[in-house]
């Protein structure tokens, strides 16, 4: 059994090495085999962007090498996947090499498009890479107060990064002593500042505490030097604009005409590609309509690995994955809440506390034993 | 012209207004866009954002707790 996996991101990386777990014995005697193929030889813990947006991580502490988080019964290329065929069982690679499968899953994640946005790219700072959100620390440290908005695309990955970034903004200008000189305007897509209505009404009230003004039902259309204009007919004039911009999947996808925007439709309780049987899709890269974040990946990969190894070994699937989703929230002034739901059951946040932001800086940290599948 | 299904049923977040407009913005004008929701919620909030942007709502129905929604991209 021949198993390949495509993208080595938290996903791609948990279900490798839960499957080389499993296959302890099948792996050892030759009778399977996991591959994966990644685009770049380090793994970058995505989250703490968000830190280093505002100068509290340093980006040499968000890397780490691909090939020494992964079981060393699994083979690892750095190579990244050009074209996909899905009825030969086979892909090819950018060096020309192909790869034929019996199991397939891709999990190649997503990625900022703020081109998608007219002048969005030019005017607005943004933290989805490394580049990006060293950029905005530096133009935070020239920025000696004005009007700051926030503005949201869609889709957009991690749900949590619109409110996360609003709050450690204020913590940011708090901590140089310029908040007084600050008005920060938050917008949100629909007609709540969060998806998540709990959330919502946590975040208003603090909002109003702290001197956030907000718009809800704000989409952006276009941007300019100095104003944000929505689909909604309305606009509000920024001086310090930050985005958490729209995302794709990767073009690779789109090329393959593998989904629609890069995303591959996808089944929400197996997680197969639609009308394949031996084809699975984990993280940022399916359609499903759940949170495009970290945990997403992680829980579907755990269940991912599971039916696997199960049809490897009894000739069948065991479990389905149950939309599972566990967010933190940074939540400001040192604290932090978090949100878990599925399918069924809908998320409940309690109250933010200074020990659940403790909790999340240690899971900056402890994400590498979460990679390996220690955790 | 095709009609796309959004199916959001027993979802959260990003929820299925959001799903919407993500989804909007993948179609082309004079597409369908059918969204299925159980979230009480969004007989409301889906109708008040296509009114706002100017989009059109061909009909709205309940069926086995499933609201469907069924809009056209007119711009």
């Amino acid at each position: 059994m021949r198993i390949l996996i495509v993208g080595g991101g938290m996903g791609g990386t948990i279900l490798a090495n839960n499957l080389a777990r499993r296959l302890r014995g099948e792996l050892k005697s030759g009778k399977a085999s996991i591959t994966m193929l990644s685009a770049t030889d380090q793994h970058m813990y995505q989250p703490g962007l968000l830190y280093v947006a505002v100068g509290k991580m340093s980006p040499d502490e968000l890397y780490r090498d691909q090939a020494g988080l992964l079981e060393s019964s699994i083979r690892f290329e750095v190579d990244p996947v050009t074209k996909f065929d899905l009825a030969g069982n086979n892909v090819t690679t950018e060096s020309g090499k192909r790869h034929d499968y019996d199991v397939i899953v891709v999990a190649t994640g997503s990625r900022p498009h703020a081109e998608g946005t007219p002048g969005l790219a030019e005017h607005a700072l943004q933290f989805y890479t490394e580049a990006d959100a060293l950029n905005m620390y530096k133009s935070l440290q020239a920025f000696e107060g004005g009007r700051v908005v926030v503005a949201v695309g869609v889709p957009h990955k991690c749900p949590m990064a619109p409110l996360e970034i609003t709050f450690m903004l204020i913590d940011y200008f708090k901590g140089r002593g310029i908040w007084d000189k600050v008005d920060m305007h938050y917008t949100y897509p629909i007609g709540r500042v969060h998806s998540l209505e709990p959330v919502a009404n946590w975040a208003v009230p603090e909002f109003e505490r702290v001197g956030v003004t907000y718009e809800t039902l704000f989409n952006m259309k276009e941007v300019t030097a100095d104003k944000v204009i929505s689909e909604e007919g309305t606009e509000t004039d920024y001086d310090l604009l930050v985005t958490i911009p729209s995302h794709k999947g990767m073009a690779v996808i789109e090329e393959n005409e593998l989904g629609a925007g890069g995303f591959i439709p996808t089944d929400r309780a197996r997680l197969n590609i639609e009308g394949h049987d031996n084809a699975f899709v984990i993280g940022d890269t399916t359609n499903l309509p759940i949170s495009k974040a970290g945990s997403t990946a992680h829980f579907e990969a755990e269940a991912l690995a599971e039916n696997i190894a199960s049809t490897i070994k009894i000739g069948t699937p065991v479990r389905d994955y149950d939309g599972k989703v566990f967010c933190f929230i940074e939540a400001g002034e040192g604290r932090a809440t978090y949100a878990m739901f599925n399918y069924q059951n809908p998320p409940d946040p309690k109250p933010p506390t200074k020990g659940m932001h403790w909790f999340k800086t240690v899971y900056n940290k402890m994400y590498w034993a979460s990679a390996r599948g220690l955790l | 012209m095709e009609r796309k299904l959004v199916d959001a049923k027993n979802t959260f977040c990003p929820g299925p207004l959001m799903e919407l407009i993500g989804q909007m913005k993948l179609a082309s004008v004079g597409d369908e866009l059918e969204v299925l929701s159980t979230d009480k919620g969004s007989a409301a909030d889906i109708p008040e954002w296509i009114n706002k942007v100017g989009h059109e709502l061909l009909d709205s129905f309940e069926e086995d707790g499933v609201l469907h929604l069924i809009v056209k991209k007119t711009k």
